[in-house]
């Protein structure tokens, strides 16, 4: 269609022997002898040859190489420590929670552990879950983040996306949609057993884990500056799994409703269905003791979240952190590997080169 | 109102449309009906004369506009996907932003018809608004209107200057013998003027023209688009009926000249005009890679099918693992969860949704943009440009320039494609005695060899006066000489630049063989007749050149109407006085009438200029011979044709007919009167085939004659021969002449057996030998072609020997080629013989290549009888088989139709690209019937230039056009599409690979209007400028190493293996793209959106640098597009991620870019996955 009718524009320009007609002022149809028009714009050419290649392979090798034992140091560097308490396993202090698994009554369990290094600086606390699609193309679209944003309207009417766990019994629930609804609910404390077997509790903070952003722009409670959280979702029903409504998340206001941390955390939803969201920091002391020391640790939860129907795994975890996030040899190994890739590439086409590019030149002169 | 039957109505309402049943068309004049209503007018079926080009009305323009573009396969596709993605149990985007691409590419195309659409509205306003006069029967006189008002039956008139409103049938002229001239150039760009006769019986001399009194019927043909042809009679109410043709049809849009005002009826008003009908627009052909291109498309299809397959298994199988649902399943509203299998159905077509950028939405708007691009560089070329005809190279067909880098056969016409087309006069036989004009000769040499510059002067000027002695040349040709020989100083001085001036001269100069002249001089002094005069006045006479005097050429020409009188007047007392004294000496009557004389030559052009507007340069070639040798055609009217002897007398002929000039008989005719013995004379003009075998009184000196033409092979052979008619033969043959003139049905048929039949037993005068010199550096450029791998073929109308002189000039055939020549003479005889030689030798041609390699070359020359013969069903195939063989193949004396024919049949049995070139009217079947039809804008008109593709000056352009720019669009589209592909596959795995992580759930990891944006912005630009600027080989290498070209011709740019390469390419590409981020992200915290991210970036990198490594030339505008495409990438993901909180449901992209851009594990991310992908490079 649109060859067509550029045709036709042409041929309006285009009427042969009117230009001759025109008299005098003969406007010639000579085109522009610019460089743009003639296509001789100057222009770099650039042309692989050995002598460019080559040098590219071996500065990729040695930039890649260093990059990549830096990255595996640091990450070597990072103290991890993960725990498994899912209670699949008879003989896991969790195994009853896990069989037993009902919404009404709470069932307590606890874990021993031990740390055989020291963490040093902040050590954040995770929960994982394995095998759990938040990634799920229905699960991700059911939210309402209008809602979430404070919206009043939104509250009274949730999105058509958060169906099935939209309304119950004719009220708005809030949060809506099958993320807010199915919430990790799970609570863990941390203990320390000193030497002499005393349990002390570790303080856990719950400030900061939640993006900055979502915390404060993203994330809003309806009614403003209104901050009785129970009068403003009085309409409201709490999603069907919780055992408490969104007003009662935490006693602090601050942390409260939509604006609890614990739930915007769960509300960014995880790309893989092996994932950890951050559950609580351990702040470094200012004293010089690490935040946590070798030892002997006890790990109290609170066993609500089920995870038997999809056959997944719970974890917790403890991390400390450095400038390239949490614990992962991945990255440095590749870098070393492409590195190590890349200049033994050139080392071999060096060696090539020098062997047959001069065959070739030899050639070209002797014929 | 009375009520009409609405049946009644409906038949009107048809019938005013649509007639089949009507072969002929009457038309009344509409002014006794001035004041009926429009449903009582007898012309009413006829359109009106207002006209509408624009498809669409403002109305109907969306749901006209969609349907067009619906026509198209992607478009229907893309919106099936969106209606799927309003189906809630497949939606995979939310249903309206998934409306969004095939809505901005719908809204576009939409937004360029619809300008392109008011801009046609605009102009057909103004056409429509233009005023013209039409009569009136109550004011009695014309009125000032509108085109639009125009309808058929009008009276119109149309003043000097103004443009015909539309197809008017001449009936009054200014012109005192009712003729009437017009400028077709907005038709078809001849400029020449066209002369138009009124219709016989209407040209009332003097006295104005009534339109009241008009009360015959015209009876026509239907409307049609032939220019060139136009029948129908006048019926008087006393049943007397008289004959019209195209020669009194006033055309719309054409030009009234020279005459001060002309009158008629509209027969044909509005779309129904014949210039209307032959509007029809570009053409659109598909182009080969379009085509390939379209099966790739398909096997992007199946590819799409099969992933969306394992997407649908995926996801029903993964379903079945769980035995309760967990809670991130959720259930439909109802609460309940639809079957695995079920889902798994469903989840097919949300695949697809999802993954429907596998076929690329932009590929084909992309591919007209970048058309669009090539095509105006093409354009822009100032190599292409021509210098003496102020014209660049122009595209008509617009979307197959890669086509011009495909060709393997090459179809070329003779003349005016490979010669100039401008004929010059190089030697006369008359008599039986030969005059060679070598002066002519030498000159010529003079041109061509133009590179010596300063020798050429002093050859030229040292050659000429021993040859030439002054003191023997008359005035005239002194004069004429002179003119010459400074010319050629001055061409050759100014060489090539201004050489086409000097080359315009050397046709109308002709420097007169001194013999020829004495000869001619003896029979003037003694006798006044003979065949030397007769000779020289039909070659002035026998022709159908217009004069004008370079003055008053494009004038009003009021003043001349006052002298034409004069010169009748003069021709009056001319005739009387010779009709009294037969022998008396026409000097002296001369002398007598000098005075007056003077006065009309005054008046006429004011000089000895004469200025003829001929509309074949070999009919221009012989007039100015003839007036060389003092035979001046004067003034042409349609009934008298005044010639000036060499000794100033002028000869007025009384025109009593003219057979036109057509290609099948190959000769044309003029009947006159002779002044002085009122004999009935025919002089006819011809091809030397045409006219020898239809000589009666043979000369005994004819044999000669004969073979000295037949010696003259190299040029083009024009015999002159007459026959006096007596004046009851004429008589008999006029009757049946007016009736075939006047008939309707098979008038083309009758009045070719009236031409022939007149046409018979000649008298042969004598011929001439024109030369057509070749184009300035043809061999070169059919050596280049060859070297490029290109069959060219010559097909041509001329005799063999004429043919072959060419070849070999043009280096087409060398000397030590072998060449077979097929010809058969004597038809019926042959044709048994050559049936069965014609497969013997093909297999001896067949055998040779084999056996003698080392002469490899064969030349096939073959005439158009023996090519029919060929070309029938039993020798076909033998015929392909032995022209696959030869080197060069020269068709000579074939027919238009045969030469289409020819193009067609190695078209679809060699199953190859051809391309055919040529620049007149018989060469428009063969240039349709290509796949490139290229038109020379030459000296023929511009019918060539109207059918073809594209369209050059000089057939040296074909070089520049096929080895440079047609190399360059092919490898540049090749490029693109591939890359296209590529990029669409690469980035839509990066989605499906994610597929296996989320449950083959259809979730998408990149927020949905960043993956709009993608492709419309962020990767859009740059394969475009790719497409339109690349440049992998300069056009000088290009040019110097013709062999290059082979690389398009064996489609080796875009071949099934480069796509499925490409296709490995993304899929390897895609998988580093998905997998690096996946291991170092895995585990982690990281959320859906800002795992998407880096992926995003990562292969917008990658898909970038690919293009950057595939670019061979980088200029500024590279740089620009390139660098800017990223940054627009950053700004707009970085603004959107910024705005963005709750804007877009499903996903929340808020600050995550930012939250990316801190952290440096990204950076890391992009420049290993990058560099991995693109290490295969």
């Amino acid at each position: 269609i649109m060859a067509s009718s550029y045709g036709a524009k042409e041929e309006d320009g285009h009427h042969p022997g009117s230009a001759g007609l025109g008299g005098a002022a003969i406007r010639t149809k000579k085109p522009d002898n610019t460089a743009f028009k003639q296509q001789r714009l100057p222009a770099w050419q650039p042309i692989l040859t050995a002598g460019t290649v080559l040098p590219a392979f071996f500065i990729i090798g040695l930039i890649f190489i260093p990059i990549g034992i830096g990255l595996y140091v640091t990450s070597n560097n990072i103290k991890e420590f993960e725990l498994d308490y899912t209670g699949t396993d008879m003989s896991s202090p969790c195994f009853n929670c896990s069989q037993s698994w009902n919404s009404t009554n709470t069932c307590k369990c606890e874990l021993f552990f031990s740390l055989d290094q020291p963490f040093e600086s902040n050590v954040f606390m995770y929960y994982g879950l394995s095998n759990f699609y938040q990634n799920h193309r229905r699960y991700v679209k059911s939210r309402d983040d209008s809602q979430l944003n404070g919206d009043e309207r939104s509250l009274k009417e949730p999105s058509k996306e958060c169906e099935p766990y939209r309304t119950n019994e004719n009220k708005p629930i809030a949060p809506c949609g099958a993320i807010a609804n199915s919430m990790f609910n799970d609570t863990l404390d941390l203990f320390y057993i000193d030497p002499n077997g005393k349990k002390r509790p570790i303080s856990l903070t719950k400030k900061g884990i939640a993006w900055w952003t979502d915390k404060h722009v993203k994330f809003r409670n309806p009614g403003g500056s209104n901050s009785n959280l129970t009068t403003v979702f009085k309409d409201t029903a709490k999603p069907v799994n919780w055992h408490k409504p969104v007003y009662e998340l935490d006693v602090d206001i601050e942390n409260n409703g939509f604006i609890n941390e614990d739930f915007i955390v769960w509300m960014r939803t995880a790309a893989l269905p092996t994932f950890r969201k951050l559950y609580r920091i351990i702040q470094k002391n200012n004293d010089m003791t690490p935040t946590l020391p070798r030892g002997n640790y006890s790990l109290a939860v609170t066993y609500n979240y089920p995870v038997r129907s999809f056959e997944g795994r719970k974890r917790m975890i403890l991390s400390t952190i450095s400038w390239m996030g949490g614990k992962n040899p991945f990255l440095g190994i590749a870098y070393i590997t492409v590195g190590s890739i890349c200049f033994f590439l050139g080392v071999v086409l060096l060696f090539i080169h020098h062997k047959y590019g001069n065959r070739n030149n030899s050639s070209d002169i002797a014929s | 109102m009375t009520w009409t039957n609405p049946l009644t109505l409906l038949r009107h309402g048809w019938t005013r449309h649509w007639n089949p049943d009507r072969p002929v068309r009457t038309v009344v004049s509409n002014l006794p009906f001035e004041d009926l209503k429009k449903r009582e007018q007898p012309n009413r079926r006829y359109e009106g004369n207002a006209i509408r080009t624009n498809k669409y009305r403002l109305w109907s323009f969306i749901p006209m506009n969609l349907f067009e573009q619906f026509h198209r396969m992607a478009n229907i596709y893309f919106v099936g996907l969106a209606i799927l993605n309003f189906v809630p149990v497949v939606n995979a985007f939310q249903p309206e932003v998934a409306l969004i691409p095939i809505c901005i590419i719908l809204a576009l195309t939409a937004v360029k018809d619809g300008w392109e659409d008011f801009r046609r509205y605009q102009t057909d306003q103004q056409l429509n608004n233009t005023p013209c006069f039409i009569f009136s029967r109550y004011e009695m006189s014309y009125l000032i209107k509108r085109w639009k008002d125009v309808r058929v039956g009008d009276f119109v008139r149309v003043l000097s200057n103004e443009i015909i409103p539309a197809d008017i049938l001449l009936l009054h002229t200014s012109d005192p013998n009712g003729v009437c001239h017009m400028e077709t150039a907005n038709l078809d760009g001849e400029t020449s003027l066209k002369q138009r006769k009124v219709v016989p019986g209407f040209s009332s001399l003097g006295e104005p023209f009534q339109p009241q009194t008009f009360d015959s019927t015209v009876v026509c043909e239907n409307p049609n688009n032939n220019l060139n042809l136009f029948k129908g009679y006048v019926e008087r109410p006393d049943k007397r009926r008289t004959g019209f043709g195209i020669d009194s049809l006033l055309l719309r849009g054409c030009m009234v000249r020279n005459t001060d005002d002309a009158a008629g009826i509209v027969v044909y008003a509005g779309h129904e005009t014949k210039s209307m009908l032959n509007n029809s627009g570009p053409r659109y052909k598909r182009s080969k890679i379009e085509r390939k291109m379209n099966t790739d498309v398909l096997f992007c299809v199946v590819l799409l099918f099969f992933m969306c397959l394992i997407g649908a298994l995926g996801h029903a199988i993964w379903l079945e693992t769980f035995s309760s649902m967990p809670s991130y399943i959720v259930p439909d509203s109802n609460g309940n969860y639809t079957p695995s299998v079920l889902a798994g159905f469903y989840m097919f077509f949300t695949m697809i949704i999802l993954l429907q950028v596998m076929i690329p939405v932009s590929l084909y708007v992309s591919i007209e943009l970048v058309k669009m691009g090539q095509i105006f560089f093409i354009t822009q070329d100032v190599e292409l440009y021509d210098e003496e005809l102020d014209r660049r190279v122009q595209c008509r067909a617009l979307n197959i320039t890669e086509d011009l880098g495909q060709i393997q056969y090459v179809f070329s016409d003779k003349t005016g494609t490979l010669t100039e087309n401008k004929m010059v006069f190089r030697r006369c036989s008359v008599m039986g005695t030969e005059y060679c004009h070598e002066e002519n000769a030498a000159r010529l040499a003079v041109i061509s060899g133009a590179n010596e510059e300063e020798e050429v002067t002093i050859y030229q000027q040292t050659k000429l006066p021993p040859l030439f002695p002054l003191e023997e040349l008359q005035d005239v040709h002194t004069g004429d000489k002179n003119h010459a020989n400074t010319q050629v100083t001055a061409a050759s001085r100014r060489r090539s630049k201004v050489a086409a001036e000097a080359q315009s001269d050397m046709e109308t100069v002709v420097v007169p063989d001194r013999k020829l002249i004495l000869e001619v001089d003896r029979q003037m002094a003694s006798i006044q007749t003979g065949p030397y005069l007769d000779f020289f006045l039909a070659l002035a006479i026998c022709n159908t050149v217009l004069v004008s005097s370079v003055t008053a050429q494009r004038q009003r020409v009021r003043v001349n109407v006052a002298d034409l009188a004069g010169a009748e007047r003069v021709g009056d007392v001319l005739r009387a006085l010779t009709h009294s004294t037969k022998t008396y000496s026409v000097q002296q009557i001369c002398q007598k009438v000098i005075s007056s004389e003077r006065k009309v030559k005054s008046g006429l052009s004011g000089s000895e200029e004469v200025c003829y507007e001929a509309h074949s340069p070999d009919e221009a070639a012989l007039i100015h011979a003839a007036k060389a040798y003092g035979f001046t055609m004067m003034e042409r009217t349609p009934h008298y044709v005044t010639v000036k002897l060499p000794d100033e007398a002028l000869l007025k002929f009384e025109v009593l007919d003219i057979l036109t000039f057509d290609s099948t008989r190959r000769r044309m005719s003029i009947i006159v009167r002779h002044p002085h013995t009122k004999e009935i004379i025919m002089y006819t003009k011809g091809a030397d085939s045409a006219i020898m075998e239809r000589l009666g009184n043979v000369f005994s000196d004819c044999c000669s004659k004969i073979k000295c033409v037949e010696q003259w092979c190299g040029w083009k052979a024009v015999c002159f021969s007459l026959k006096v008619i007596s004046e009851q033969e004429f008589r008999a043959w006029s009757a049946v002449r007016q009736e075939a003139l006047s008939a309707i049905e098979e008038k083309e048929e009758r009045l070719m057996e009236t031409a022939n039949f007149i046409e018979s037993s000649f008298t042969l005068l004598g011929a001439t030998g024109i030369e057509d010199r070749l184009q300035e550096s043809v061999p070169e450029t059919i050596q280049a072609l060859r070297r490029a791998g290109m069959q060219v073929w010559v097909l041509t109308g001329d005799k063999p020997e004429t043919a072959i002189n060419i070849a070999y000039s043009c280096k087409l055939l060398e000397h030590e080629d072998l060449v077979f020549t097929f010809s058969t003479n004597r038809k019926v005889l042959q044709c048994q013989l050559t049936n069965a030689s014609v497969p013997e030798q093909s297999l001896i041609c067949v055998s040779q290549p084999v056996s003698s390699g080392k002469l490899g070359c064969i030349g096939l020359v073959i005439d158009g009888p023996t090519l029919s013969m060929a070309m029938s069903d039993e020798l076909v195939e033998q015929f392909v088989e032995l022209c696959k063989h030869c080197r060069a193949v020269l068709c000579c004396r074939v027919t238009p139709l045969q030469k289409s024919a020819v193009v067609k049949l190695i078209r679809q049995k060699l199953r190859v690209m051809t391309l055919a070139v040529g620049d007149g009217a018989n060469d428009v079947n063969m240039i349709q019937a290509a796949d490139v039809g290229i038109g020379v804008s030459g000296q023929e008109g511009m019918q060539a230039v109207m059918a073809s593709d594209f369209a050059i000056t000089r057939f040296k352009h074909l070089q520049r056009l096929l080895l440079v720019h047609g190399h360059w669009c092919y490898s540049r589209l090749a490029n693109m599409v591939i890359y296209f592909f590529y990029k669409n596959v690469a980035y839509v795995n990066l989605l499906f690979w994610y597929q296996f992580f989320c449950g083959f759930s259809a979730t998408a990891m990149i927020d949905y209007w960043l993956m709009i944006f993608f492709n419309l912005f962020f990767t859009s630009a740059p394969p475009i400028m790719f497409g339109i600027m690349e440049k992998e080989v300069s056009d000088s290498t290009l040019l110097s190493l013709p062999e290059l070209y082979k690389r398009g011709q064996h489609s080796e740019g875009y071949r099934r293996s480069t796509f499925w390469i490409a296709i490995l390419d993304a899929f390897y590409q895609s998988l580093v793209c998905f997998f690096i981020p996946y291991w170092t992200y895995n585990g982690s915290d990281i959320g859906i959106f800002a795992f998407g991210t880096p992926m995003n970036t990562v292969s917008l990198f990658t898909i970038i640098l690919h293009l950057a490594i595939e670019i061979k030339s980088w200029t500024a505008v590279h740089w620009v597009i390139m660098i800017g495409s990223v940054l627009v990438y950053f700004i707009v993901t970085l603004a959107y991620s910024a705005i963005c909180i709750s804007c877009n449901p499903p996903s929340d992209p808020y600050w995550i870019m930012h939250k990316q851009m801190a952290d440096p594990m990204f950076y890391l991310v992009c420049i290993l996955t990058t560099v991995v992908a693109l290490l295969p490079r």
